[in-house]
């Protein structure tokens, strides 16, 4: 932990664990979808679902999905500032299997129709997971840009991913690997510690046998 | 790299204030900028100062148990504590209130127990006619011994109770007030080690498992305690335990302590037949 860690963030109360780390796994949650959502189901595992009313842990999930941080003064007014803008709510509780008490399972779903499905966890002190996209595992904080690309399992897309981002000076900081089963569905999530720029980003989606690419950046606006 | 022990963070603050050496270090450790640095420190003590600020003592959090308290503490009072003192405790209750109502506050280390740092030192500040250097000189040393707390123990409360958040929040504030009333590193240390011990095995129970009950009123204990331990130490009054000691005795006491003690809104006050019809209330 660096010293910030320690001191900050700042953030709206009261709780950095149920308040701070719900809006930043909205506002990730936003930026994976690449646009405001029109609709959002946000279901508490645990302690969320015990106690998120009185943390104003719905408020602030709703916050980041309006694209706002976890300093942002006006996170409890959330509901209301999402009425307004067209994004209707639907809050529940559920219970996952296997993972953080702080848990919460959002479905959300873009203008267009496009659909998203992410569980994520915070993990106390403002700092955050996300543990699935679409039913599928993942694991990043969203601290460094992060890639996540879902592909068929076949071999040569590891090699070809990792070929490409060193030609653009991109450096590898974590990579993981999963696959639902045998010759189905891959992801790779990449964590590096340069920007990805967005023409290789686009490169990448057009590659045959990549299904899906999506790009997070917390650092840049969006 | 983090300071693994106080020994160490003194060792290196040998030939440097101990603020300058949290400083690099933190330069080294996220290769960033000294301007970058305490650039960031500074937003974070501006931010303390406009929470304070923002105080409204017609607010209520959304559970209507905090509220409206700190408003009583302004004025003469009845005379007990002094004005300084009594400053300290409105402070301390402003900030956890401004929390509990879903106001912008900083977490030093956490947002339970934000408000034990700025209620030692705006009230200090304003009685000394202090630069704001100095304040954020204070916050690194506050930082830098919170780091070892953290490193060596833990500063969550799931984890080590209410000692590992308002303890360690009033360890970092004893810290910080030695360094402003111009003290040495080792009464840093002290200082710190003091106001551990005093806080050795409070448990983190909170009343429906909101961030109030008893939260708000243990910051004003972690911040008049850091004044008192400041002023020990000051005072060339040691710790008969070493800080690093002090800091693995917390470690071991929250690793003993049961899972109904640590956040979990199921015991200490939260079990109490009061605490239990609060919550069932919600």
């Amino acid at each position: 932990m660096n010293i910030f860690d320690i001191m900050g963030p700042v953030m709206v109360g009261p709780s950095s664990s149920h308040t701070a780390g719900a809006a930043r796994i909205g506002l990730i949650t936003r930026r994976l979808l690449g646009v405001q959502p029109v609709a959002a189901q946000l279901l508490l595992h645990g302690s969320f679902a015990a106690t998120g009313a009185g943390h104003g842990t719905d408020r602030a999930l709703v916050a980041g999905l309006l694209g706002m941080g976890p300093d942002d003064p006006r996170l409890p007014a959330s509901f209301e500032l999402a009425q307004e803008a067209g994004l209707s709510l639907e809050l529940g509780k559920t219970v996952l299997r296997g993972v953080h008490p702080n848990t919460v399972l959002l479905r959300v779903t873009a203008p267009d129709g496009r659909a998203l499905e992410v569980v994520a966890s915070s993990l106390g002190g403002g700092r955050v997971k996300v543990c699935s996209i679409d039913g599928l595992e993942a694991s990043f904080t969203g601290d460094l840009p992060t890639l996540i690309i879902r592909n068929e399992d076949r071999p040569g897309h590891v090699a070809e991913v990792a070929n490409l981002l060193s030609h653009h000076g991109v450096n590898i900081a974590a990579m993981q690997l999963y696959r639902d089963r045998r010759g189905g569905l891959a992801v790779m999530v990449i964590e590096s510690d340069q920007p990805i720029p967005a023409a290789l980003v686009d490169w990448l989606r057009r590659c045959p046998g990549i299904v899906r690419v999506v790009y997070l950046n917390m650092g840049e606006e969006s | 790299m983090a300071f693994q022990s106080v020994e160490s963070l003194l060792l290196a603050a040998r030939d440097a204030p101990v603020w300058q050496v949290v400083l690099e270090d933190d330069c080294r450790d996220r290769g960033s900028e000294r301007e970058e640095s305490w650039a960031r420190m500074a937003g974070l003590w501006s931010a303390m100062q406009s929470a304070a600020a923002d105080y409204d003592p017609a607010r209520r959090s959304p559970s209507g148990l905090s509220g409206g308290n700190a408003a009583r503490l302004e004025g003469p009072g009845p005379g007990l504590c002094g004005p300084f003192v009594r400053e300290i405790i409105a402070a301390a209750v402003r900030n956890g209130e401004c929390n509990a109502c879903m106001r912008r506050i900083v977490a030093a280390p956490t947002a339970g127990a934000s408000g034990v740092l700025p209620a030692v030192l705006l009230p200090l500040q304003r009685r000394d006619v202090l630069p704001d250097e100095v304040i954020v000189q204070a916050l690194y040393v506050a930082a830098g011994f919170g780091q070892v707390i953290a490193t060596r123990a833990s500063i969550a409360g799931a984890e080590g109770g209410c000692q590992a958040e308002v303890g360690s929040a009033s360890a970092m504030a004893a810290a910080a007030l030695v360094h402003i009333m111009g003290g040495t590193g080792e009464q840093m240390a002290h200082a710190c080690a003091i106001a551990l011990s005093n806080t050795l095995g409070l448990v983190c129970d909170p009343v429906a498992g909101l961030v109030e009950v008893p939260c708000v009123n243990r910051n004003v204990m972690g911040a008049v305690n850091a004044l008192s331990c400041a002023e020990l130490a000051l005072s060339g009054i040691k710790s008969a335990i070493p800080c690093d000691e002090v800091i693995d005795a917390m470690r071991a006491v929250g690793d003993a302590m049961p899972a109904a003690l640590r956040e979990t809104g199921n015991g200490g006050l939260a079990a109490t037949p009061t605490g239990r019809r609060i919550a069932e209330s919600m």
